[in-house]
This record gives C-alpha cells, structure tokens and sequence, in this order.
C-alpha cells in the first residue's frame, strides 16, 4: 500500500480507536452502524466502482446478513458472532449465486432495475410471511458472545460501545485488507478492463460474465457480513432493512464518499452515519437537507468526498515540489 | 502447407439476406492475406465468422484443426488468435501498462489470482515493458489509454493483441484514422512487431489498395458475399475485371 493511501488510514484507524476512551458511550455506539455499512459497501463498490454494475437491491444481502444473525443466535440459538458471520456469509454466497447468474448478464439501466426486482420481492417475503419472518415486526437477534466471551458484566451499550465496537473495527480493518488485495490483483484488472470496454476485454482473454458474477457474489458475502454487525446492534432484523430505499441509502452513502476510490465509500458511509445523526437533531425536515447535499454533491463534485481530497491533495503538493527547485 | 484457419463452405444469412454464401478460404502458417471488397461485400461478417463471434448459417471454420464455429473471442484468445478493431478500442480507466497487462494476465492464466498483486510482479511486468516497447509505448506506460493520441490509442489497441502472443492476428483496417504519409510506418511497425512477437499469420481487412498491394502475399477479393478471387497481388492486379468490382465502386463514390 502506497504511503499517500497508507497514512490517512492509519490516521483515521488510530482516531477511530480512541473514540470509545474520549467521547461519551452514545458516539461509539453511533459507529457501530458505520463499521457495518463500510463493509457492506467495500463490497458494493467492488460491484459499482470497479465491476461497473449499479445494483439497486443490494439492501437484500445486508438483510440475509441481519436475518442470518436472527436464526443462527435467535431460532438455533448458536449465540456465537464468528458462527453468524460464518454462516451468513456462506448464506450470502448461496443466495448470490442463482440471483448473480440472472444479473450479470445484463449491463446498465437493465442490470439495475433487475436487482431492484429481486430486492422487492425478498422485501415482500420478509414482509408477508410472517410466520416465518415476524413479518413488519422482523426477528429478534439476541445478544451473542464475541471471540468466545460472554461479557456478562456489560449492558448492552458497554459492549457496543466497547468490546463489540473494537471487534467491528478490526473486521472493517480486515475486509479492507482483504478488499485492497482483491482489487489490486490481476482479477480486479480484469474487473476494470470489463466495465471500460467488454467487447475488447473479450477478445483479450476476459470471460466477462465470470468475472461479473465472482464480484456479484463477493460483493454479496460483504452485505451479508456487514447486516450481520447492524442486526447485532439494534438487536433485530427488520424487513426495512430490505426495502429498496435501504438500497438507495448504500448508493447514496457511495457517491457522496466517492465510488471511483478504494476509501470513498467508507468515508460516505463515516459521513453519512454523523451527519444524520447532526441533522436528526436539529430538524425533522433531515431527509430534506440529505438529499439537497447529495444533488450538491453530484452536480459540483461527481467524484465525491474523496475526489475533493484527491484535488486538494494535488493542489497542496505541486507547491511542495517547487520550493526546492 | 497446412492451413492454419479455414472455412469450408460457410454461408451466413441475417435473416432473408445472404451476407456469405459458400466461403472457402484457407490461410496457412507465414501468409499474410489481405481481405478487400466493396462495402456491403461481407468483410465484416467473414470477420466475425472467423474470430468465432458469428455461428455460420451453414459451413465448418476451422483454426489450427479444431472447429471454432460461435466459439466466441475468449475461447479464441486462449487458442491463439487475437484481432483488433476498425475503430480504436480502448479501457478508457486503465493505463497503457494495464491495458497491455490484461492480455499478458490472460495469456499466463494469472486471471483467477484473487489474492496475488499485480504490482511488483516481475514476470507480468517484464512482458508488458516488452511490448510497449515494440510498438515505442515504453515511456508512456503509466498514462491513462484515455490521456493518449489517436495514434497511440491505435498502437495500444493493436500492443493489447499482440501480447496474447498469439499465432494469428486478424487486423481490421488497422490504419483507418491515420494518415496517409504515417499508414506505412504504422504498417511497418506492425509487420515488424508480428514478426518479433513470432505471430504466424496475419489477415488484413483493408481498404486502401496501396497497403494491400505492397505487405499482402494474398488477395481474397469478397463481393456480395461470395469469393470473387483469390489471388497473389500480381495476377490479382492485372485482372481488370477484378479491379472493376473491387476498386471501382469506389472510385465512382
């Protein structure tokens, strides 16, 4: 990793780590849902910036991973969070597969709307059978033991705030890890070669609709982690979760960081995640001025939270590089 | 002389129209065979007949022995044969090493490496400097494809092919868009390059009958579908008939 990349992430991880010790218990909590939605959109945005492919029913993997979590800990009663995220994330690959194998088939617009459709209609499975699924009233997660350990002297919010918050960092830390590797590697450059020009990429070797279902599917696996981490918290999984707005949520999160980087979607979803929070205090008309700033943000800076740093970035350095000479 | 791709007989209708009818060419390994015809004549369907795009209506394409009838590009790469495009085709997100680094990835089966990086890795790397540096792209490996000149772009779109390494290469009006006083430099800078990169034969979809006359050994001449003649350049030339049909709709235009 290039040291430009390299230190604002250590800085980032660093101030990150020490939110639980200097600010009260209410904003680690308030991150937890972050760690989650990171995750899920390195993910997304393998699909969306490197793959090319926009899916607008991408909450259905975040719910697989909330649902997953309510039937392993709740109806199985495995109250353990690495068999959840074991098991989720295999649930994920399951489900991504038939559903990718329709999907990628199709580019633009078409492969959009499609996974809007299946969207929907795991959003009305959840919904009406309630028997089932609870239903509107969605499942309960339990609270789980985290690397083995029960926690029993911590509430609820102490371990959110504390030993569960540490956890989620280190697994946005690890599937970024992970993610960075997978981008980098000759089959993210297949990846990229695909989404600029598939025809082309064709004729070089490229088995475009392969690719587009391994990215589908990994992209999968990383919504169904991070739903898992968001069912943890709130102690439920809700068929909202699942709903095509929540779809359009992870979107939003990723133009407004920036879906042309590696780090714009997280820094969308750390953005997102604060910002709400701000405006949710202030004023009930929050969803209002949410979507003035992302109509602001696509006019002036299509390329996001992140393209602005890149531009400020390079206006700071060229000045470095002159002074010497 | 074994032939190294072949059509027998292939004939492909789009529907009540008939855009081959009983093709039979053979092309063998260290020919280079250009392809003419007026427009209309079914160069380009003859084209995607055989880079594997097209399933023939009826007929048998063969390359190197094997039946690559509707096998599609990818399993054609991997056999061997690459093509470039009438217009330039490049990965407008992806630097001129990247693009090159695509077909070399291809070529060693490096594709499917979900944890290997790509940066540092000396064998990729060393084969892409090798390319570039066929076509004079050696300095300009870390700029975007899209950053280049129309010339460039060319060049790269024609170095991605030939790092395949492939044993025949289908050039498609390579020097459309270009000049007419740089069409034989860049004709000369893909012959030499064939020949470095050890490609056994060529196929030349062209236009301009000054190329054609001067780099091709054969002349396949197509008119409404069907082979008009198939010929060495001089016999080719002298026959005005042939000439009429190929060259004088043109002219006429």
């Amino acid at each position: 990793m290039r040291a430009r990349t390299l230190l604002p992430v250590m800085a980032a991880v660093a101030l990150l780590a020490l939110v639980p010790v200097l600010a009260p218990p209410f904003y680690a909590n308030l991150l937890v849902p972050f760690f989650g939605y990171g995750i899920a959109l390195l993910g997304f945005n393998l699909l969306f910036g490197y793959a090319g492919l926009l899916s607008f029913g991408h909450a259905m993997f975040l719910g697989l991973g909330a649902y997953g979590a309510a039937v392993i800990a709740g109806v199985l009663g495995i109250k353990h969070f690495e068999v959840v995220l074991a098991g989720v994330a295999l649930g994920a690959l399951l489900v991504a597969l038939p559903i990718g194998l329709l999907c990628v088939r199709y580019t633009g617009i078409f492969f959009g709307m499609l996974t809007l459709a299946f969207g929907m209609l795991a959003h009305s499975i959840l919904f009406k059978f309630y028997h089932l699924t609870g239903g509107d009233s969605g499942m309960r997660v339990p609270r789980m033991r985290i690397l083995g350990l029960e926690f029993a002297d911590y509430n609820k919010i102490e371990l959110l705030a504390g030993p569960f918050y540490y956890y989620c960092l280190a697994l946005l830390l690890l599937a970024g890890l992970l993610m960075w590797r997978i981008v980098h590697s000759p089959f993210g450059l297949h990846l990229r070669a695909q989404r600029d020009n598939a025809q082309k990429a064709g004729y070089l070797g490229v088995t475009v609709g392969r690719f587009r279902l391994t990215a589908f599917v990994i992209s999968a696996v990383y919504g169904a982690v991070g739903g898992a981490i968001l069912g943890f918290r709130v102690g439920l999984a809700d068929p909202e979760l699942v709903h095509w707005t929540h779809s359009g949520h992870l979107v939003f999160m990723t133009v407004l960081g920036g879906f042309g980087s590696f780090l714009g979607p997280i820094a969308g979803a750390l953005t997102l995640t604060l910002l709400q929070d701000q405006l949710q205090s202030l004023t009930q008309y929050w969803r209002f001025v949410l979507g003035a700033i992302l109509a602001a943000m696509v006019i002036f800076f299509p390329r996001g939270l992140a393209g602005m740093a890149g531009d400020l970035a390079g206006r700071l350095r060229p000045a470095k590089r002159e002074a010497p000479a | 002389m074994t032939s190294l791709i072949e059509t027998r007989g292939v004939s492909k209708h789009f529907g009540p129209f008939c855009a081959l009818e009983n093709v039979s060419i053979a092309i063998g390994s260290g020919e280079i065979v250009a392809v003419v015809g007026p427009n209309g004549a079914g160069k380009t369907t003859l084209v995607n007949v055989l880079t594997g795009l097209l399933t023939p209506t009826s007929g048998q394409v063969f390359f190197k022995g094997h039946d690559i009838a509707g096998v599609g590009p990818v399993a054609l790469a991997k056999r061997g044969m690459a093509r470039t495009f009438q217009l330039v085709q490049i990965f407008p997100g992806l630097t001129v090493a990247e693009t090159i680094a695509v077909a070399v990835v291809s070529q060693q089966g490096r594709q499917w490496r979900l944890l290997s990086q790509l940066s540092g890795n000396a064998d990729v790397d060393a084969r892409v400097r090798e390319v570039a540096a066929i076509f004079g792209l050696e300095r300009r490996l870390q700029t975007a494809a899209s950053m280049l000149s129309q010339g460039e772009k060319k060049l790269l779109d024609v170095a991605s092919a030939f790092a395949l390494a492939p044993e025949m290469i289908l050039l498609d009006e390579p020097t459309s868009g270009v000049s007419t006083a740089e069409k034989h430099g860049l004709m000369k800078t893909l012959l030499d390059a064939a020949e470095a990169a050890d490609v056994k034969a060529i196929i030349l979809v062209e236009h301009d009958m000054d190329l054609v006359a001067t780099y091709a050994q054969r002349i396949v001449a197509l008119s409404e579908g069907k082979v008009l003649a198939d010929l060495p350049p001089g016999p080719f030339f002298a026959d005005p008939t042939i000439i009429e049909t190929v060259v004088g709709k043109r002219r006429s235009r």
